[in-house]
């Protein structure tokens, strides 16, 4: 690892402020991937601004119809929330399915989105959830968060303060785990809420990605059968040793099925 | 550029001055010559460096130095009583023959103890299995340290701990 200048800023403001005009600072949530790429070289910040002592950005809270998670809190947090279960038991199945228990106690749902790794378990909620992502600037949907490959809507110096994830009606999320990283192969986040039905894929391409065929069908009919016959194209999937595009484009069908059935238990 | 760092390690102040890049693992082997706990992977995949940080399991190599100032890290060496004495997740996995090379046993130990407690010492098989994710053994096959885990729950039980 390259050293750096580190820093640990105890409000919002203060982050902000350090990370602006410093083209080479990186803010650091969980670490469980700045570390490991810094470990490995592949990044050189000048500076890390740990938001670690940031009290305001961790917590869970209800806020109407809406599960409200701060930035900073950690994927465990999640997973045993109360208030997570209750309104969205998708959500906390999703967070205690991230990595291993070593990794949910670090990583955070902020660090999780802004990263965008296409493998991310979080996006897929989030799109499937249409969840309002707030930062320190301003507010994005879900559907203009997540732009492509590791990368987000999130401006310089931009930093996820909460997630807001209106209840569901049904949801689950079904993942297909890369069986050494648990990262998902595919993951499909599928959601019944009252602004309609929402099918967002993770793991399989390059970003986050909806399946509108699936939602229509599923709009009419809300159950596995009724997306038996709708076939994901491979072109533009992900392609590697762990699996081919054709492989991911069917194992989306597998997972959309698992997810509605388990989504109307 | 050197940044003190002053945290509590198994109990007792434990300080010293780093770099922004010493992984609380470099502290605790190199700075604090406390070389039970491991360095497996270096990839956040083995759980060899597994401690407790604040009363959580968490990776060692994974975690700045920086990032555990002011925190209470409880470390393998930090949890017997005594010479005689172990912890009773220790015991188990030594009744149990829980470890070949032993490796891994220190990590395995520390984030089992993390996951009895927090499911208020009451497992099953598969969820110590599941449960074991971030924790690679390449000798025992995992059979018998999912043995000791079970027996070392009601054991922490009824000792308190």
């Amino acid at each position: 690892m390259y050293d750096f200048h580190y820093h640990r800023p105890k409000t919002l403001a203060d982050a902000a402020n350090l990370l602006k005009g410093k083209d080479e600072a990186r803010p650091m949530s969980g670490g469980m991937t700045l570390i490991p790429t810094l470990k490995q070289r592949l990044a050189r910040p000048s500076d890390v601004v740990d938001l670690g002592g940031i009290k305001e950005l961790a917590g869970i809270k209800v806020e109407g119809n809406n599960v409200v998670i701060g930035g900073m809190t950690r994927h465990a947090d999640v997973a045993s929330s109360a208030d997570v279960k209750g309104a969205i038991p998708a959500l906390a199945y999703l967070a205690g399915h991230i990595g291993d228990p070593q990794v949910r106690n670090r990583g955070t749902i902020g660090g999780s989105i802004a990263n965008n790794d296409p493998a991310a378990d979080y996006p897929g909620a989030v799109v499937a959830l249409n969840a309002t992502v707030t930062t320190n600037t301003g507010r994005h949907t879900a559907d203009n968060f997540f732009k492509g490959l590791f990368e987000t809507a999130l401006s310089d110096g931009e930093l996820v303060t909460s997630v807001s994830f209106p209840k569901a009606e049904k949801a689950a999320y079904m993942k297909f785990p890369n069986p050494a990283s648990r990262y998902a192969m595919v993951g499909v986040f599928v959601a019944k809420t009252a602004g309609g039905v929402r099918v967002a894929v993770t793991g399989a391409g390059p970003c986050v990605f909806r399946v509108k065929a699936m939602e229509d069908a599923l709009a009419k009919n809300f159950s596995s059968d009724a997306v038996k016959d709708i076939k994901i194209p491979a072109d533009g999937l992900n392609s590697d040793i762990h699996a081919s595009a054709e492989y991911r484009a069917h194992l989306v069908n597998v997972m959309a099925r698992r997810a509605v059935d388990a989504a109307n238990k | 550029m050197t940044i003190p760092v002053a945290m509590t390690v198994n109990g007792k102040p434990a300080s010293g001055k780093v770099e922004a890049r010493t992984l609380l693992v470099q502290f605790l082997r190199e700075h604090l010559g406390m070389t039970g706990t491991h360095v497996g992977c270096d990839t956040s995949q083995c759980g060899a460096c597994v401690v407790h940080v604040d009363g959580r399991s968490v990776k060692s190599c994974t975690m700045l130095a920086v990032q555990a100032e002011g925190a209470k890290v409880i470390t393998i060496e930090g949890l017997a009583e005594s010479a005689e004495k172990l912890h009773p997740m220790q015991e188990a996995f030594r009744e149990n023959h829980a470890l070949q090379c032993g490796f891994c046993t220190p990590g395995m130990v520390m984030s089992a103890i993390d996951m009895v407690k927090r499911h208020n010492y009451q497992l099953d098989e598969a969820t110590v299995r599941r449960e074991l994710e971030g924790n690679l053994c390449r000798c025992t096959g995992y059979h018998n340290i999912v043995k000791a885990i079970l027996a070392a729950a009601p054991a922490m039980k009824s000792a308190g701990v």
